[in-house]
C-alpha cells in the first residue's frame, strides 16, 4: 500500500523520460537533417556551376579573369569577367558607404534618441522599404533618380573631379552610372541594415548604459563607449546581409546602368556592369554555350560573395572578445 | 539573452532572403495565358476565315521579337477556336531552339534560320524529316532620335555606323548636314543609345550597318552590342524612354515602339532617288525583293541590306516559325497547321500589321501557304 504509489509514480516519470528522449531524438535528427540539407543543397550549387563553367573556360579563347568582352557565342568565343567583376564591388562599395552610416543612425536614432511614440511607426516604415520589389526600385531610379542626379554629378565633376575618380569625362550624358547605381542600392539595402542593427542595439544591457551614464558620460560618450562596441558584431553581420543583396541585385541595375565593356575608374561616367545584370540581359537570347558562360560568371559571384562573407565572419571572431558581447 | 538575439537576427535574416527570393521568383513568369476570352467585332470577323483543329494544349517558345504578333494571334485564334490552348514562351530565339530540339515544343520562334548543326539536331527530333524555317513575322527598325526643332532627318549607312561607333560626335557635323540641307542642327553632343542587352534587333541593325555603312562599321553583325562608345539600355521599352527622355539622343527600335511613343524616324537615303521612310510599306518593298535561300520546303530568306531600290526600306528585319517538314508530333500536327494557316492568311498578317508589324507581300506569304499542308 505505502509502496504502490511511489512505484507508479516512478513508473510514470520514466515513461515521460522515454517519451521526451523520442522526441528529442527525432528532434536533433530533424535538424541534423535540415543542417545536411542545407550543405548538400550548397554543394550542388557549386557543383553544378563548377562543372558548366568548366564546360565554358576550357573553350574560351581569351583569358577568363582579364579580358573584358562578353561575346561567348561568336564563332571565336571570348568572355572575361574583368568588367564584371569591377562593376559588382564598385557599385556594392558605394552602396555600403553610403548606406552603413546612414543604417546606423536611423538604427540608433529608433533604439535611443526617438520617442517611443514616434520610434514603433518609424521602424515599421523603414521595415516597409524592403517589401518594395526591385523593379519598383529600378523603374523609380531610372525615371527619377537618374534625372536628379544630375545636379550632383555635376557638382561633383567641378569640385571633386580632381580625384580622378569622380572626373566626368564625357559630355551631355545623363548619370546612368555605377555611381548613381550604388545610391539606388543604398536605398535598397538600407531596410535590412537599419532592420538588424536596431534590433542588435536594443540588446545592449541596460546596466552598461547606466554605468557609463553614472560616470559622467553625455548621451553620445555613452553611445560610443557602451553601445556601439557591444553593437560592432550585429552591424558587420548587418552590413554583410546588406551587401549580398548589394552584390546580387539584378533587375534595378539592368533598368539603371548604361552598360558597355570598357572598364572605367572614372564611376560618373557611362559604362560597365555587374555580374547580375549581365546574366539577366544575356541570357535570354544566349545560346547553350553562351548559358555555360554566364553560369561561369555566376560562379565568380558566388566564390566573391564566400569571400567577403568568410572575411566578416573572421572580422567578427576577433573583435567578439572586446565587444562586451559575451559579458 | 544571447540567444534571443540570435534567434532575432537570424529569423530576420531568413525572413530577407525568402523576400528576395519569391521576388526574384515572380519577376520571371511565364507567358502562360489561357485562351483569350473573345473581344469585340473584329475577332469575330477574323474567326471567319478560321479553320480550327483537332485542339488541345500547343506549346511553342522563342524569339520575343515575334511575342506581340503571336498575342494578336493567340486571340484571334483562341476566340474562334477555344478549344485549343496556345502557349508561347517567350524565352529567347536560342531557348525557343534548344526546346524545339528537345522535342518539348510544337514549334520555335526565332530571329533567325536555323545553322547547320541546328538542323543535324533537329533530324533526332523530327525522326523522318529535319527542321524548316517558315518566314512569319516581319518587321523593319526604325532609326528614331529627338532632337529639338529636327522633324524630318536623312542619314545613310556610313552616317549612321559612323554615329554610333562614336566617329561622328556632334549633330552638326559636316557628313550629317550634307545630307540634310536647309536644317538647322545644333551643335550639341550627340547621345547614341543602344541595347544593352542581346537581340534579334540589334543582329538586324548591326547587319545593316556591316552591309551598308561602307566599311564604316569594323564590328562583326552580332546580337551584342560591338561598338564601346555610347549609352545603352535594356529592352526596346528601355531605349524608347531614353530617346524620349535625352535631348540629342538617336537610337533604333522596331517600328511598334517608336509609334506607340510618338518617336520620330529618320529616313533613309540609300542610293534610291529620294530617301526612304520607315514605313511598313516601304520595308514590304524589301521583303518582295528578298530572296529565297532555304532549300526544299524550308523557305529561310537572304534580305539586300544594301538595296538601292526605289522605296525599299533597307533596315528589316524577318522572324520565323520553325518546325519539322516530316515527322512533327502527331497529337499537335492537326492544331499546328491549322494555327499556321491562320497566321499566314491575309487576316492574320494584316492583324499584326495593326500592330507595326509588316504584312509579308502576297508572293511571299502563298509559298509558305505552299508548305504548310505539305507538313506531315
Amino acid at each position: 500500500m505505502t509502496s504502490s504509489p511511489p512505484a507508479e509514480s516512478e513508473g510514470r516519470v520514466r515513461r515521460s523520460r522515454s517519451d521526451s528522449r523520442r522526441g528529442d531524438s527525432i528532434f536533433f535528427n530533424l535538424s541534423r537533417g535540415s543542417g545536411i540539407l542545407l550543405l548538400v543543397i550548397m554543394a550542388a550549387i557549386a557543383g553544378f556551376l563548377a562543372y558548366r563553367s568548366w564546360l565554358a573556360i576550357s573553350k574560351d579563347q581569351a583569358n577568363f579573369l582579364t579580358t573584358f568582352e562578353w561575346t561567348p557565342d561568336a564563332a571565336k568565343p571570348v568572355f572575361g569577367i574583368a568588367v564584371l567583376a569591377f562593376g559588382t564591388v564598385v557599385s556594392a562599395v558605394i552602396a555600403m558607404a553610403i548606406a552603413v552610416p546612414v543604417a546606423i543612425g536611423i538604427a540608433l536614432f529608433i533604439s535611443h534618441y526617438a520617442p517611443r511614440r514616434i520610434a514603433q511607426p518609424f521602424a515599421y516604415l523603414v521595415d516597409l522599404l524592403a517589401a518594395v520589389p526591385s523593379i519598383v526600385y529600378g523603374l523609380w531610379g531610372a525615371l527619377f533618380l537618374v534625372p536628379h542626379m544630375a545636379g550632383l554629378t555635376a557638382w561633383m565633376d567641378q569640385y571633386l573631379g580632381w580625384t580622378f575618380v569622380f572626373k566626368q569625362t564625357q559630355l551631355g550624358v545623363t548619370p546612368r552610372n555605377l555611381f548613381t547605381v550604388g545610391v539606388l542600392l543604398a536605398i535598397m539595402i538600407l531596410p535590412i541594415i537599419t532592420a538588424v542593427t536596431r534590433e542588435v542595439f536594443r540588446q545592449v544591457p541596460r546596466a552598461h548604459e547606466e554605468a557609463a551614464l553614472a560616470l559622467g558620460a553625455t548621451r553620445w560618450e555613452m553611445i560610443r563607449t557602451a553601445v556601439l562596441p557591444f553593437g560592432r558584431p550585429g552591424i558587420i553581420s548587418a552590413s554583410m546581409l546588406g551587401l549580398g543583396r548589394a552584390l546580387g541585385e539584378t533587375i534595378a541595375v539592368a533598368t539603371v546602368l548604361s552598360t558597355s565593356s570598357v572598364l572605367s575608374l572614372h564611376v560618373l561616367d557611362l559604362g560597365g556592369g555587374t555580374f547580375a545584370q549581365n546574366i539577366a540581359l544575356k541570357f535570354g537570347e544566349a545560346m547553350p554555350f553562351g548559358r555555360d558562360a554566364l553560369m561561369a560568371s555566376g560562379l565568380v559571384l558566388f566564390v566573391i560573395t564566400l569571400l567577403v562573407n568568410g572575411a566578416a565572419r573572421l572580422i567578427i571572431a576577433r573583435r567578439k572578445e572586446y565587444s562586451g558581447a559575451n559579458a | 539573452m544571447k540567444l534571443q538575439r540570435n534567434g532575432r537576427t537570424k529569423a530576420l535574416a531568413i525572413g530577407a532572403m525568402a523576400l528576395v527570393s519569391s521576388l526574384s521568383l515572380a519577376a520571371c513568369g511565364s507567358d502562360n495565358n489561357p485562351a483569350p476570352t473573345p473581344s469585340g467585332s473584329s475577332a469575330g470577323s477574323a474567326s471567319a476565315a478560321i479553320a480550327c483543329g483537332k485542339g488541345g494544349q500547343l506549346l511553342a517558345s522563342g524569339s520575343t521579337a515575334q511575342g506581340n504578333a503571336i498575342d494578336v494571334w493567340k486571340a484571334a485564334y483562341g476566340s474562334a477556336c477555344s478549344s485549343t490552348t496556345i502557349t508561347y514562351g517567350g524565352g529567347g530565339s536560342g531557348a525557343g531552339v534548344q526546346q524545339f530540339n528537345q522535342g518539348k515544343v510544337a514549334f520555335a520562334g526565332s530571329d533567325s534560320a536555323l545553322k547547320p548543326t541546328e538542323v543535324d539536331a533537329s533530324k533526332a527530333v523530327c525522326k523522318t524529316g529535319q527542321g524548316i524555317d517558315l518566314p512569319m513575322v516581319a518587321g523593319l527598325v526604325s532609326v528614331v532620335f529627338n532632337v529639338d526643332g529636327v522633324k524630318n532627318l536623312v542619314l545613310d549607312g556610313p552616317t549612321i555606323a559612323k554615329i554610333f561607333d562614336s566617329k561622328i560626335t556632334t549633330w552638326n557635323d559636316p557628313a550629317i548636314a550634307a545630307l540634310n540641307p536647309g536644317v538647322t542642327l545644333p551643335s550639341a553632343p550627340i547621345q547614341a543609345i543602344h541595347r544593352s542587352d542581346d537581340s534579334g534587333t540589334t543582329q538586324n541593325f548591326t547587319t545593316y550597318l556591316s552591309k551598308a555603312g561602307g566599311g564604316n562599321w569594323t564590328h562583326a553583325p552580332s546580337k551584342t552590342w560591338a561598338g564601346t562608345g555610347g549609352q545603352s539600355a535594356s529592352l526596346s521599352a528601355g531605349v524608347s524612354a531614353q530617346i524620349k527622355q535625352v535631348k540629342n539622343s538617336i537610337g533604333y527600335v522596331e517600328l511598334s515602339y517608336a509609334q506607340i511613343n510618338n518617336l520620330t524616324s529618320a529616313s533613309i537615303a540609300t542610293g534610291a532617288t529620294k530617301p526612304v521612310d520607315a514605313t511598313a510599306a516601304n520595308a514590304a518593298t524589301t521583303f518582295a525583293n528578298a530572296k529565297i535561300v532555304g532549300t526544299g520546303s524550308d523557305l529561310s530568306l537572304s534580305l539586300d541590306y544594301a538595296t538601292k531600290a526605289e522605296g525599299a526600306y533597307p533596315i528589316v528585319l524577318v522572324t520565323y516559325e520553325i518546325v519539322c517538314d516530316k515527322g512533327n508530333n502527331p497529337a499537335t500536327l492537326d492544331t499546328l497547321k491549322s494555327f499556321l494557316t491562320y497566321t499566314i492568311s491575309d487576316a492574320g498578317q494584316q492583324a499584326i500589321g495593326d500592330k507595326g508589324y509588316v504584312p509579308l507581300p502576297k508572293e511571299l506569304a502563298s509559298k509558305v501557304q505552299a508548305v504548310i499542308p505539305t507538313l506531315a
